[in-house]
């Protein structure tokens, strides 16, 4: 035994392998838990987790419906990542989504141009109004102290508020709940039609549409500057001891502010992302959607890497969509499925206890020597 | 005389490490015994044993000949075992007497304190060991060196006839020391004994009787004091020769390049901590600024880095007024800095030495192209520097935090010279480090002078400012007292300066 764990393969293996370990065992232990509740309420839990299984995964427009789901979570998941990466906690993924929410509509229907003006023009504005609503309270951090949990909640409210008074008014379109519907020159394209490998026939029936290779190519880039730049190097210095890159003349203060817009903007491109694709407009909010909360328990089982934010993502997008058909199809209420991402969000954070407890005792075991 | 404490056959094990395997240790009623080694071997953790902060995993403990289990520091107060911590633990608002009677105080009816008695307790204990303190003084009032002797006549109070001190001599000045010798003999001619914690050879051979050395957990040997000379000691404690006087020539100044003209700036708790500090440096020379500890070092450090703001005051670098520059553009214009505390300001735990080893220099050429981290160039920066600096590690790819202090400071020195500053700053650069790797240290030091650079050396320990400096400036409350020639420093007039009776002399 002790031959096999001390094998050169192993040690190699376990590095990567400890980064995946306990979000999977989070995952399954969630998934048996539900399952206990399940009996509980007399369902058949084997029955409802197949159909959890084939209303997401078992055909290709269903897979494209998941994803549909999965999309704003990638975004709002790398948002949470990427603050986090320079030691803040962003939770105004709520109301960054807004503010993206909001830009997109505006800039969507009451501007007209060409296509190949439009939807850059329209993105762009988009990653404006959220750098600005991630990067003020990333400059109140950076200036006055203000923590930026207290600052981003009060920020979510403001933006829900302000936005809903600007949908019944300016921004109306009379009648409606709702902004107009946005120029077809600012909306993307569904996957069905596309005239390519056949995806009309393929993508038929499902909403999937473009915004999603968006949020992988975003995905790729935040991978991009964390790792591979000379940005994320002091991002990521600023996270892990800001003393420290205080020191090597970096300005905590400058990077603070650009981890927070950057951050930010994530967050807005995934409320552009419900307008510009899904819904061709917004409508009049009654809360708040979930999309920016939903974003933390993506990027802390996502192990605020993209990769594990983009899987993350795209299981929670399965679990919301098999929650309704859950409940139509097996009879198990929804709210089993709350329990279940729970169990899975309480796990990987205790995984993170756990192994800070694990650090204090090697650190007092150092202090010792 | 016979042994009041036996440790026979100690061990303790932490999760993973042996700090103390199988140790040894015998305490001989009116001694003085040091105990000797290095930073993480194991000689603070034994101690920790005896006065009950520890149990051993394995192994017995002989008070006066009796075998105890000692599961609690009370259980060694009772036993007549007393500890002086290397930081102190006193009320600082509270008189000199209150603290040495805290926990056990005279009482009158109902609780309440019996002033008089307390007074008269401490007075006759003070005289007692001719220790003599202010009992009425505020602890947050009178110096280092007394608060050490109310923690001591704390112990004495409790009936210690033990005595453990750790590391006691380092935040002393000299004259401190030789106080604290004293009053050390005077306490074993009571009939008291006293364990005597530190890492330091000079002070083993004027104050112990006898000495054990411990190296990684285990007892090398214990000798009379008389009979080993310090490079005896020395090579027992590290385990090979180690040349303890640093090799170097007479120094060659030549024109001021670095300046610092009355330095006022604020510590972080908005009090002055430089208070008019100035002195300049000279290329080719290694300045030293000596001090006791928390007169202003850290932040002279940090003002002249750019990583504290001055509230009044010029600092001039290569003819430039670099007051209000950032730390970075300093660094651009070749200054370098070896921080106080490695692992907060000098290393990035989390980053792998590759990453650590170009803080600072990380936006330039040849580690980024544009905003492109160049990482071919960075691995190959970092390997040469490990095979250069000969920092102990597996490869270039290791997360700093795993390893030893003493590699961690190579790889701060490493990045830091590598830059090839015109002027080094180098803040407390052995602390921690074991003596193999001060040797190393020092030596880069003056190569770095030798090479036509200029030094401002801020340390501690007075040893190391004497050995390396050319010129040496005491600083105390936040003013530099005095600007003496090395040559003609002594320990004394040195000692005097640091405790603030400062004569402004000419350089």
């Amino acid at each position: 035994m002790d031959r096999v764990l001390n094998s050169k393969l192993v040690k190699t293996i376990t590095p990567w392998m400890s980064n995946l370990i306990v979000p999977i065992l989070a995952v399954l232990f969630a998934l048996i838990i539900g399952g206990i509740f399940m009996i509980m309420v007399d369902a058949n839990p084997l029955e409802a987790y197949t159909v959890l299984f084939k209303s997401s995964f078992g055909s290709t427009k269903n897979f494209f419906e998941t994803l549909v789901n999965a999309t704003p979570l990638i975004f709002t998941g790398l948002s949470v990542a990427f603050a986090f990466k320079c030691g803040l906690f962003n939770i105004g993924g709520e109301g960054q989504f807004i503010a993206g929410y909001i830009a997109a509509a505006w800039l969507g229907a009451f501007f007209h141009m060409p296509w190949y003006f439009h939807i850059p023009f329209v993105l762009l504005g988009v990653i404006v109004a959220g750098a600005i609503w991630g990067g003020v309270p990333g400059l109140l951090k950076a200036k006055l102290g203000v923590h930026e949990v207290i600052s981003t909640i009060m920020f979510n409210y403001t933006a829900l508020h302000l936005v809903n008074y600007l949908i019944r008014t300016v921004l109306v379109d009379p009648g409606y709940a709702s902004t107009p519907l946005i120029d077809k020159s600012a909306r993307l394209l569904r996957f069905y039609q596309i005239d390519f490998l056949n995806l009309r026939q393929i993508a038929r029936g499902s909403r999937l549409d473009l915004t999603f290779l968006i949020a992988l190519l975003v995905a790729f880039i935040i991978y991009w500057i964390l790792w591979k730049t000379n940005i994320g190097y002091e991002i990521r210095a600023v996270g892990h001891n800001p003393s420290a890159a205080e020191y090597g003349g970096i300005n905590v203060a400058r990077n603070t502010f650009l981890a927070m817009a950057i951050s930010g903007a994530l967050s807005a491109l995934a409320g552009a992302s419900q307008v510009i694709g899904l819904q061709g407009k917004a409508y009049q909010l009654f809360g708040f959607i979930g999309h920016g909360f939903t974003g933390i328990a993506v990027a802390l089982l996502g192990k605020n890497h993209p990769v594990g934010v983009i899987l993350a993502a795209i299981l929670f997008g399965t679990l919301q969509r098999g929650a309704n058909s859950m409940q139509s199809v097996a009879g198990v209420p929804k709210e089993v499925i709350f329990i279940i991402q729970a169990i899975i969000i309480f796990f990987v954070a205790s995984d993170y206890v756990i192994r800070k407890i694990y650090r204090q005792i090697k650190l007092k075991k150092e202090e010792v020597e | 005389m016979p042994n009041v404490i036996e440790m026979k056959g100690i061990t303790k094990i932490f999760p993973g490490v042996v700090a103390n395997d199988n140790i040894n240790f015998h305490l001989k009623k009116g001694e003085i015994h040091a105990l000797l080694g290095e930073n993480g071997a194991g000689k603070t953790t034994l101690m920790k044993i005896l006065y009950g902060l520890y149990t051993q995993t394995s192994g017995d403990i002989f008070v006066n000949e009796q075998k105890v289990w000692i599961d609690s520091p009370n259980k060694a107060i009772e036993l007549g075992i007393g500890m002086v911590h290397q930081h102190f633990m006193l009320v600082q608002p509270f008189t000199v007497a209150e603290n040495i009677v805290l926990g056990a105080e005279p009482t009158k009816e109902l609780g309440i304190l019996h002033q008089k008695e307390i007074i008269r307790q401490v007075e006759e204990i003070s005289e007692q060991y001719g220790l003599m303190v202010d009992p009425h003084a505020r602890i947050q009032d009178i110096s280092v060196g007394m608060q050490q002797r109310v923690e001591i006549l704390k112990a004495l109070y409790r009936g210690a006839d033990i005595l453990i001190l750790d590391e006691p001599t380092a935040v002393l000045t000299p004259q401190e020391v030789r106080e604290l010798t004293s009053i050390m003999e005077k306490l074993t001619a009571e009939g008291k004994s006293i364990i005597f914690i530190t890492h330091k050879l000079k002070e083993v051979k004027a104050i112990s009787d006898r000495v054990t050395v411990i190296r990684r957990g285990k007892v090398i040997g214990t000798v009379n004091t008389n009979d080993v000379d310090v490079r005896e000691l020395a090579r027992m404690m590290v385990g090979r020769e180690v040349i303890l006087e640093v090799e170097k020539q007479e120094a060659t100044p030549e024109e001021v390049i670095f300046s610092a003209e009355n330095l006022h700036a604020l510590n972080d708790r908005g009090l002055p901590a430089l208070d008019g500090a100035t002195f300049d440096v000279k290329v080719g020379e290694i300045l030293g600024i000596a001090g006791v500890d928390g007169n202003g070092q850290t932040e002279l450090t940090e003002v002249l880095t750019g990583l504290r703001s001055l509230a009044s005051g010029k600092v001039c670098f290569k003819g430039e007024d670099v007051s209000r520059l950032t730390t970075r553009k300093r660094i651009e214009r070749g200054m370098a800095h070896i921080p106080e505390d490695r692992q907060k300001r000098g290393l990035i735990l989390d980053y792998p030495l590759s990453l650590n080893m170009i803080l600072g220099h990380h936006y330039q050429k040849p580690f980024s192209r544009g905003i492109n981290l160049n990482y071919s160039k960075i691995r190959e920066n970092a390997r040469g520097l490990i095979e250069e600096f000969d920092v102990r590690t597996p490869n270039e790819e290791v997360e700093a935090k795993n390893l030893s202090g003493g590699n961690q400071q190579k790889v701060i020195i490493a990045r830091e010279f590598s830059r090839d500053p015109d002027l080094l700053i180098a803040a407390q650069p052995t602390r921690g480090v074991d003596v193999g790797a001060i040797e190393f240290i020092h030596k880069r030091i003056v190569e770095q002078r030798d090479a036509g650079k200029a030094v401002l050396l801020i340390s501690l320990e007075l040893d190391e400012i004497l050995s390396l400096s050319d010129r040496i400036a005491v600083i105390y409350e936040g003013k530099i007292v005095g600007i003496v020639d090395a040559k003609d420093a002594t320990e004394e007039e040195l000692g005097l300066m640091m405790a603030g009776a400062g004569i402004q002399q000419g350089r």
